[in-house]
């Protein structure tokens, strides 16, 4: 039975329809802006005022990729790039692996202090000691200014084997019991049975994790004040972003490609942006359905 | 629970426990023994005698940062923030929610997703990035709030009354989407047939929305609500880190900003502990009263 719309119903679909188009504009009108500016013309990009909606140029001064080339030359930024996949796969991995190994242990029944395990666990996300101790500890473990600091540092998340434990007390028992009767043992059931069976879940985990390390700033930033080397990609960021500075050997290259024009420096700065975040905004769309999965697995959690 | 069984235990699931030991091992390094370190809070911390021979000074810290200049100052700027934060981030994600769901064009409300989850997916350094360029002198967004004639031109990220605007809008401007989607999955669960029955009511949108919809969406909503209440002196700390200058300190410094200047940038240890201490209690009062507040009157709570 289909009902005609009332004057009203139709007015509010017009103001919605409004509404989320502005909306839409807005969310996307700044990395719209940045990704024009990146090969506009610096000195054409210094006399605009506003919102850049296509890329700049004027007579005498063209569109350039000169800050693309000074991006890709730049020594800091692509082994920033490449020690935060460092740190996402290898991350990635250990933390899963990890997180299944103590969500297997927990899912036991019958075994005796596995039940305090889980309370062992709950019990650190509502107390912790906080920014000092933690930073204490690690300088004393002698992993402050190495890559170790970046892996241990949230390696093992509660939350992560809450949902995996509950996932796994849920497949049915008569699994793991046959399993054991052909004389598989705990790794081979985890890693051939229990696994497997999860795998849409680990997925969903393993992302949520990945993004949250390619993101993060503040535990190199703590810890790796030493040592540049080792810097992720989002410290070398924070260093052109944020303080203004400029890695090694960057200006002299704003020298020679750009000819120390006017606003170089902000061309460049442009061209940091998408060149760090464009992978990210090309591969979004295909997975986000897998981060939609994550917030309903961690609301049923709550 | 007899010693008998603890040793048949202890034979029979041995490699489990041995399996565990990872585990165990991790959360003791990273989280206990950090946990014992908050007796740092009640010493005169000098590298010297570390944690275990500085002197005891017993609540000292925390009278000393109660009567500083800074308690009232770090007090005001993080509950401002926060429950500014709150007071617009929270119902955006709802109500861009029940917008989608009115949507009856799927792929249009697609589309609008998709673009609307994409700021979640940029870094905060890189967002940092961009409001440090649009507020900047000549920036975009400062071009625009002067041609509207709101400020007159000048570098916005200095400019005290600015700074609370731009760091809680910028994060609507990040949150909304991806904040929306528990929402709608909330709303996709909602009975179709209380709308057919409401509709023969005479119901009309509006009044299903109040009615049904709200209501049927209102657990999901009291349960964000009482996770952001337990999380409200968490502001999003390494942003604030990212976005203050000493120029904006008056309004910008938050609790934890201040525990990572005074702890690791002035080697604080006692002092600073002590303040994250401080506001680690607050936190678990809130997480309390919240969970406590909702479970009296709707029913749902946490735990």
């Amino acid at each position: 039975m289909k009902i005609k719309d009332t004057p009203g119903r139709i007015v509010f679909k017009v103001i919605n329809y409004i509404l989320l188009t502005i909306l839409a504009l807005i969310c996307l009108a700044p990395l719209w802006h940045v990704l024009m500016a990146s090969f506009s013309n610096p000195t054409t990009l210094q006399q605009h005022s506003g919102l850049i909606l296509y890329p700049l140029s004027s007579e005498g001064h063209p569109l350039t990729l000169g800050g693309y080339r000074i991006v890709l030359k730049n020594d800091s930024l692509i082994r920033g790039y490449a020690n935060t996949i460092y740190y996402v796969g290898v991350g990635c991995f250990t933390s899963i692996a990890l997180s299944a190994l103590s969500a297997y242990c927990a899912s036991r029944r019958n075994v005796i202090w596995m039940k305090y395990l889980m309370l062992v666990l709950l019990f650190t996300m509502f107390f912790n000691g906080g920014l000092i101790p933690t930073y204490m500890v690690n300088k004393n473990l002698g992993i402050v200014n190495t890559r170790w600091v970046m892996i241990t540092t949230g390696a093992i998340s509660v939350f992560n084997i809450i949902i995996l434990r509950t996932m796994f007390m849920q497949l049915p028992m008569s699994l793991e019991e046959s399993a054991q009767l052909d004389g598989a043992g705990h790794i081979t059931i985890l890693i051939k049975i229990l696994l497997p069976l999860s795998k849409a879940t680990i997925a969903v985990l393993a992302l949520i994790y990945a993004v949250g390390k390619w993101n993060e700033y503040f535990t190199a930033a703590i810890y790796l004040t030493k040592s540049r080397e080792l810097y992720p990609l989002q410290l070398v960021l924070r260093e052109i972003l944020i303080e203004a500075s400029s890695p090694p050997g960057m200006d002299g290259d704003i020298h020679t490609v750009l000819g120390g024009q006017d606003n170089a420096k902000k061309l460049v700065e442009y061209s940091t942006i998408i060149f760090a975040t464009l992978p990210i905004l090309c591969i979004y769309p295909f997975i986000q359905k897998y981060f939609v999965k994550g917030v309903l697995i961690g609301s049923i959690k709550g | 629970m007899r010693l008998v069984d603890i040793k048949k235990d202890w034979k029979k699931n041995k490699v489990i426990y041995f399996l565990a030991l990872p585990t165990v091992i991790y959360f003791i390094i990273w989280h206990y023994i950090p946990m014992a370190g908050v007796v740092l809070a009640f010493e005169d911390y000098s590298p010297r005698g570390g944690v275990t021979g500085s002197e005891w000074i017993g609540i000292a810290n925390f009278i000393n940062f109660f009567s500083t200049y800074y308690f009232g100052r770090l007090m005001r700027n993080t509950i401002i923030l926060s429950v500014f934060s709150m007071v617009i981030n929270f119902p955006a994600p709802i109500i861009l929610a029940l917008l989608l769901n009115e949507m009856e064009n799927r792929y249009f409300k697609k589309v609008v997703q998709t673009i609307s989850y994409m700021p979640y997916f940029v870094s905060t350094v890189v967002i940092c990035g961009i409001i440090v360029d649009f507020f900047s002198y000549d920036g975009a967004l400062t071009d625009i709030l002067v041609n509207m004639g709101v400020v007159e031109r000048r570098d916005l990220m200095v400019y005290k009354p600015m700074f609370r605007p731009i760091f809680v809008f910028s994060g609507t401007w990040q949150g909304v989407g991806y904040g929306s989607i528990i929402y709608l999955a909330a709303l996709s669960g909602v009975d179709q047939e209380l709308y057919e029955a409401a509709k023969i009511d005479g119901a009309g949108r509006w009044k299903q929305t109040i009615h049904i919809t709200l209501p049927g969406i209102k657990p999901t909503i009291i349960i964000m609500l009482i996770l952001q209440i337990g999380s409200l002196l968490n502001v999003a700390m390494e942003k604030v880190l990212l976005l203050y200058k000493p120029q904006t300190y008056e309004v910008a410094d938050v609790i934890m900003t201040f525990v990572y200047r005074r702890g690791l940038l002035e080697n604080d240890y006692g002092y600073s502990t002590a303040v994250q201490i401080f506001n680690s209690v607050i936190n678990l009062l809130l997480l309390m009263t919240a969970n406590a507040i909702s479970r009296k009157y709707s029913e749902t709570s946490l735990f």
